[in-house]
C-alpha cells in the first residue's frame, strides 16, 4: 500500500505531532496515516530525531538526591513493565483506531447526515473533532469551505474533487481557503477519517440548516 | 587531562560503509575547556548500554545512563512547564520506562536521545497537556528484526550530523525549534521550515523500513 499513497502529511502536521502540540483529533489521524505510509513513517522519524537533539542539548538540571535509587526501586515494583498487548489492524480500520471504536464498518452506528452520507463522531478532547464519514459510491459531500484546517483520511474506496484524486491511504490536508466538493468514486462506497479544529460551513442555507441538527 | 563521565568507548570498524560521508570529530565544551570527542563513538557506547540494560538487566549501566540523560530529561520538562518536583518525578519515570522496555529500542532508527525524547514527550502528553496521542501501529517485526551493526553506525552518524546542524543554526531559527518541542507554539504556529538536513536522516529510515517490508514479504 505504502507505495500507492500519493498525499501525504505535511511537515507541519508531522512535526506539531512529533512534538505533541496537535489536539487530540489530529493525532488520531497523523498516526493512522503513518500506520499506513512508510513514507510518513520516516519523516516522522526524522522529527522525532531532531526532538532528540533538542533533549540531548537542554541544559541539564542536577535530579534530587537518591533520585537513582527511587528510579530502581520504581523498576523492581515493576507495574510499568505490564503493557497490554499492540492492537493490530481489522478489516479496514490501522490500530490506532481501536480504542475509539469497536467493530468493522458493519457493527458501527452510522448516522445519516443527509444526501446518503454517514457519520460517526468518535470521542476526543474538544479542541478538535474527529469523525468517520460514509459516502456511497458516485455520491457528493455537500460543498464546504473550512475555518480552520480539515485533514481527510481516504480508509476505503476514493473520492475526487476537481483538483485530485485520493485513494486508500490518500491525506488530504485542506485550509480554510478551499471550497471542495468531494465526490466518491463508482464501485465502492467511501469511508474517510476527517479531523477538523473548526466546525465545516456549508454553502447554502438548507446544509446550514441541517449542520445545526446534524452537527458536522 | 581532563576525565568524561561518558560511557566507554565501543570499537568501531574498519571503516565508513560504502556512501557514507566520514564525519570529525565534534568539538565539545566541558566545564569551559574544550575536548575533542568521536561523537559517534560516544553515541554507538549508549547503543550499548541500552543492550546491557536489555540483555543482562545491568544496573552500572543503567547509572550511567542516568547520570547523563535523566538531568536532560528533568531540563527538559522544566522548559516544558512543569515544576522541578514534577519534573523530577517524571524523568524517574522516564527512566523507569527506559529499563522496562529496553528491549524495543531499535538503534538503526533512532539515537538513544531520540527514543528517550519520544518516552519524555509522551509522559509530558500525559501528565502535562492531559491529552491522548494515539500511536501509529507497530510494525509487524519477524524474528530476524535485530538490526545490523552497519545500520546502527550509519543512523547514529546521521544523528550525530542532525545533532551538529542544529547547533550550527543562527540562535533564533535554532531557538524556534525548540520551543516547538517544549510545547511553547501551537500547531498552528509550528513553521516546518526548519532549515535542517531532515531529508537525509528521513533517507536512511525510510531505505531500513524498505528492507524490512521486504525480508517480511
Amino acid at each position: 500500500m505504502a507505495d500507492t499513497i500519493k498525499h501525504h502529511l505535511t511537515d507541519d502536521l508531522l512535526m506539531g505531532y512529533s512534538a505533541g502540540a496537535l489536539p487530540e483529533a489530529f493525532n488520531l489521524v497523523v498516526a493512522t496515516h503513518v500506520s499506513l505510509c512508510d513514507e510518513c513513517r520516516a519523516r516522522l522519524a526524522s522529527f522525532d530525531a531532531l526532538g532528540g537533539e533538542v533533549v540531548a542539548d537542554v541544559a541539564p538540571v542536577s535530579m534530587a538526591d537518591g533520585s537513582l535509587a527511587a528510579t530502581l526501586s520504581l523498576i523492581s515494583k515493576g507495574d510499568a513493565a505490564v503493557s497490554a498487548p499492540a492492537p493490530r489492524r481489522s478489516g479496514i480500520f490501522p490500530a490506532p483506531l481501536h480504542d475509539y471504536i469497536s467493530g468493522d464498518v458493519d457493527d458501527l452506528k452510522w448516522r445519516k447526515v443527509g444526501g446518503g452520507v454517514s457519520q460517526m463522531i468518535l470521542k476526543t478532547s474538544s479542541d478538535a473533532t474527529v469523525r468517520l464519514l460514509k459516502i456511497p459510491a458516485g455520491t457528493a459531500v455537500p460543498d464546504h469551505g473550512h475555518r480552520g484546517v480539515e485533514l481527510t483520511l481516504v480508509l476505503q474506496g476514493a473520492f475526487k474533487d476537481k483538483h485530485d484524486r485520493f485513494g486508500t491511504g490518500d491525506i488530504e490536508v485542506a485550509n480554510e481557503d478551499m471550497h471542495h466538493t468531494p465526490v466518491a468514486e463508482e464501485g465502492m462506497d467511501c469511508i474517510c477519517l476527517s479531523a477538523t479544529d473548526a466546525p465545516l460551513q456549508f454553502k447554502g442555507f438548507l446544509p446550514r440548516l441541517a449542520q445545526r441538527f446534524v452537527g458536522i | 587531562m581532563l576525565t568524561i563521565t561518558a560511557p566507554s568507548v565501543k570499537t568501531r570498524p574498519a571503516g565508513p560503509p560504502a556512501g557514507c560521508k566520514i564525519t570529525l570529530p565534534n568539538v565539545i565544551k566541558t566545564k569551559g575547556r574544550k575536548v575533542t570527542l568521536d561523537e559517534t563513538a560516544k553515541r554507538m557506547a549508549w547503543v550499548k548500554h541500552i543492550n546491557l540494560v536489555r540483555d543482562r538487566k545491568d544496573q552500572a549501566a543503567f547509572a550511567e545512563l542516568f547520570a547523563h540523560f535523566a538531568p536532560r530529561v528533568k531540563g527538559f520538562l522544566m522548559k516544558s512547564g512543569a515544576s522541578p518536583d514534577l519534573a523530577e518525578e517524571c524523568a524517574q519515570e522516564v527512566m523507569a520506562t527506559l529499563w522496562n522496555k529496553a528491549h524495543m529500542f531499535d538503534p538503526a532508527k533512532a539515537s538513544v536521545s531520540t527514543w528517550i525524547f519520544t518516552i519524555a514527550r509522551n509522559r509530558k502528553i500525559d501528565i502535562l497537556r492531559k491529552q491522548r496521542r494515539p500511536e501509529p501501529e507497530d510494525l509487524p517485526w519477524g524474528p530476524e528484526s535485530e538490526p545490523g551493526q552497519e545500520d546502527v553506525l550509519v543512523h547514529q552518524q546521521e544523528t550525530e550530523l542532525l545533532g551538529a546542524a542544529l547547533a550550527a543554526l543562527p540562535a533564533k531559527q535554532r531557538e524556534l525549534i525548540q520551543k516547538a518541542y517544549y510545547g511553547e507554539l501551537s500547531h498552528s504556529e509550528i513553521a516546518a521550515q526548519t532549515g535542517l538536513p531532515l531529508g537525509t536522516i528521513k533517507s536512511r529510515i525510510r531505505l531500513a523500513l524498505d528492507r524490512l517490508r521486504h525480508t517480511m514479504g
